[in-house]
C-alpha cells in the first residue's frame, strides 16, 4: 500500500478500472452475472480501504485478485451444496480455485470494455435496465450511486440491475464480441444507451445534489473510451462531439434558481470555449470522412449554434438544411419540429407554423407538449400574442418537467403583462 | 417514468376505514393483498414507495389565517364520498403499465373476498428531462 488519495480519487480510479478488471473476470470463467457480482464487492471494498491504507501497488491486479476470491468462494459454497447432492467433476472446481497473487499482472483486452457494452446495451433489455446495467458494470458505478441518480430505492436499482443480468443470461448471449455482421446495428444499441444516460444528467442537473453522481460526465467518459476503441466510426465521434457542444452550455443553461434558460436567451460568454473547440474539431473531422449519420448532422447543428455569436448571427439556412436531411435520415418527429423552427427562422414564422400543422397528423407527436411550445414560439415572433399565450399555457398543462412548466408559464404571464400595459386605461367610473 | 397512485377508499357507515369492521379473515386477504402487490413491484424493480394513511378522523386540516395564525380545523372534507386511504409510488416504462398497477389495486378485496373496487388516482409526478431548445 503506498499513495494516499481523497476518496473522489479512488472513486475515479475504481470507476476506470472496473471495465478492465470485469473484461477479465468474465473472460477467464464465462459467467457474466457472477463476474459482475464479484467485481462490484470487490469495487466496494477498495471504496472503503484504499482511501484509508493507500492504494495498493498494482491496483487492478488488487481488484482482480480480490474478485476472483469472491468468485472462488461463491463457487465454493455453490460446489459443496451440489456435492451433497452429486458427485461433481473435479476439474470444475480446478479451473477456479487458482486465484492469482494480488501483485500480479492482468491481461488487459481493450476490446473488453466495447464486449461489455455490448452486453449491457443489448437490444433485448429495456432502455431503463440497459442503463443501469451499463452504468454499474462498464461505469463503475455502484449500485447505490445509480439508485441516487434515478432517485429510486436501492433495492429497486439492485432489482433492476439483477432482472437485467436474468435476461441476458436466458438469452444465452456469449461474452465475446458480436460478429461483424450484428455489429453495426448492436454499436447503435450502445449508442443510444450512452445518449439517454447523457439526457438524464443534462436534465436533472439543476439543483445537483453533490452526492449524485454526474451522469452527463459519466456518458462522456464512456463515449471518450469508445472514440478511443473506435476513432475511425463516424457516429461514435458524432456522439461524443454532439455530448461536449451541449454540455458546453451547461454553465448558461440554468438561472440562479435553477430556471431553465433557453438557447435564445443564454449568456453565450459562460459556454465552455474549450468543450466547443473540441466538439467542433471532432464533428468536422468526422464528417470530412463522408457518409454522416444522425448523430453527426446532430453535432453538426450544435456545432452552428455554439459558434455562434448570437440567434441573429445563426447560420439559420446550414441548420435548416441540416434538419432537412436528419429529417430525411431518421423519420424522427422531433427533427421534424425543429426543422419547423428553422424553416421559420429562414422563412418567417408563417412558414413555420404551416410545417408543425403538418404534424398534427403524426399519432407519434400530436398532442405532445413541445407541439404547442413551438406554436406559442411562433405565433409571438409573428407579432400574435394573444394566440402565443393560448398556446405556451397549453404546453405547460401538458408537460410532465418542472422547469420546463416554470418557462413556458413565465413565457405567458410575461407577454400578458405586456400586453395589459399596451391596452389604454379603461376610465375610471366618478 | 414516475407515477403517483392515490387510492381513495369509500367512508363507511362510521364515517372511517370501513375496514375495522370486517371479519378477520377478510382483513387477512386484504392484507395480504397488498403484500403481494408490493412485491411484485419490488421484483420488478418499479417500487419508490408506499406509504398507508390513518383514518380520516385523524387528520387536521391547517390553512394559513390572514392574522398570521394558522387556522386548524378537522379533516378531510367531511362531504365527500371517499377519502385518501394511501399512496404508492411507483417508477416503471410506462403509462400503461402504471394504469395496469392502478387497476391491480383496485381489485383488493373487501370484506366478502370480493374485489372494492376503489377508486385509484393515477397522477405522473413531473420530474421529466426539460431542454434548452425551443
Amino acid at each position: 500500500m503506498t499513495s494516499p488519495l481523497s476518496e473522489a480519487a479512488v472513486g475515479h480510479l475504481l470507476r476506470e478500472l472496473a471495465p478492465q478488471v470485469l473484461g477479465a473476470v468474465a473472460r477467464r470463467h464465462g459467467d457474466f452475472d457472477a463476474a459482475e457480482d464479484a467485481v462490484q464487492e470487490a469495487l466496494l471494498a477498495a471504496a472503503t480501504q484504499w482511501p484509508a491504507q493507500g492504494v495498493p501497488a498494482n491496483p487492478r491486479g488488487w481488484l482482480y485478485h480480490v474478485a476472483l476470491r469472491r468468485m472462488t468462494d461463491h463457487v465454493r459454497s455453490e460446489m459443496a451444496r451440489r456435492r451433497r447432492e452429486d458427485a461433481v467433476a473435479t476439474q470444475v472446481w480446478a479451473d477456479w480455485a487458482f486465484v492469482p497473487p494480488p501483485g500480479g499482472d492482468v491481461g488487459v483486452d481493450g476490446d473488453d470494455t466495447l464486449v461489455l457494452l455490448f452486453m449491457c446495451c443489448h437490444p433485448a433489455l429495456t432502455p431503463p435496465s440497459a442503463i443501469a446495467l451499463t452504468l454499474r458494470a462498464v461505469g463503475g458505478l455502484t449500485t447505490a450511486e445509480i439508485a441516487s441518480a434515478f432517485l429510486v430505492p436501492e433495492a429497486t436499482m439492485a432489482q433492476r440491475i439483477s432482472r437485467a443480468k436474468a435476461s441476458i443470461k436466458a438469452s444465452g448471449i456469449p461474452f465475446a464480441m458480436p460478429t461483424p455482421a450484428e455489429r453495426g446495428e448492436r454499436l447503435r444499441a450502445v449508442l443510444q444507451v450512452l445518449y439517454l444516460v447523457f439526457n438524464e444528467g443534462y436534465t436533472s442537473s439543476a439543483g445537483a445534489d453533490l452526492n449524485r453522481p454526474d451522469l452527463s460526465n459519466e456518458a462522456i467518459r464512456l463515449t471518450r473510451a469508445v472514440h478511443a476503441l473506435l476513432p475511425d466510426d463516424g457516429e461514435v465521434a458524432g456522439l461524443l462531439a454532439l455530448m461536449l457542444l451541449t454540455d458546453a452550455r451547461r454553465a448558461a443553461r440554468t438561472g440562479p434558481h435553477g430556471e431553465l434558460i433557453p438557447l435564445d436567451e443564454q449568456d453565450r460568454t459562460l459556454w465552455d470555449r474549450a468543450l466547443v473547440d473540441e466538439g467542433v474539431a471532432l464533428v468536422s473531422a468526422a464528417l470530412s470522412r463522408g457518409s454522416a449519420g444522425p448523430y453527426q448532422l446532430q453535432a453538426a447543428i450544435a456545432a452552428l449554434h455554439d459558434e455562434a455569436p448570437s440567434t441573429e448571427a445563426t447560420d439559420w439556412p446550414q441548420i435548416h438544411a441540416l434538419y432537412g436531411l436528419l429529417r430525411r435520415m431518421t423519420d424522427n418527429p422531433m427533427a421534424a419540429l425543429s426543422h419547423a423552427i428553422s424553416a421559420a427562422m429562414v422563412h418567417g414564422p408563417a412558414a413555420g407554423l404551416e410545417m408543425v400543422a403538418a404534424l398534427d397528423a403524426d399519432p407519434r407527436i400530436a398532442g405532445h407538449f413541445r407541439l404547442d411550445a413551438v406554436r406559442g414560439h411562433l405565433h409571438q415572433m409573428a407579432g400574435e400574442p394573444e394566440r402565443a399565450i393560448a398556446h405556451y399555457r397549453a404546453a405547460a398543462r401538458r408537460t410532465a418537467s418542472t422547469p420546463e412548466r416554470d418557462y413556458l408559464l413565465t413565457k405567458a404571464a410575461t407577454l400578458a403583462a405586456t400586453l395589459a400595459a399596451a391596452q389604454p386605461q379603461a376610465p375610471s367610473g366618478e | 417514468m414516475k407515477f403517483l397512485l392515490m387510492m381513495n377508499a369509500p367512508y363507511g357507515q362510521a364515517g372511517d376505514h370501513e375496514i375495522f369492521s370486517w371479519p378477520p379473515e377478510a382483513i387477512q386477504a386484504h392484507v395480504d393483498y397488498w403484500g403481494e402487490l408490493n412485491r411484485e413491484l419490488k421484483e420488478a424493480g418499479e417500487f419508490v414507495g408506499v406509504h398507508a394513511l390513518t383514518p380520516p378522523k385523524q387528520a387536521r386540516i391547517v390553512r394559513a389565517g390572514s392574522d398570521g395564525l394558522p387556522a386548524i380545523t378537522d379533516g378531510p372534507f367531511p362531504e365527500s364520498k371517499e377519502f385518501l386511504a394511501g399512496f404508492w409510488t411507483v417508477d416503471v416504462e410506462s403509462a400503461e403499465r402504471a394504469l395496469q398497477i392502478a387497476a391491480k389495486a383496485s381489485a383488493a378485496p373487501g370484506p366478502d373476498g370480493e374485489p372494492l373496487h376503489m377508486a385509484i388516482e393515477v397522477r405522473q409526478v413531473m420530474s421529466a428531462p426539460a431542454s434548452d431548445q425551443a
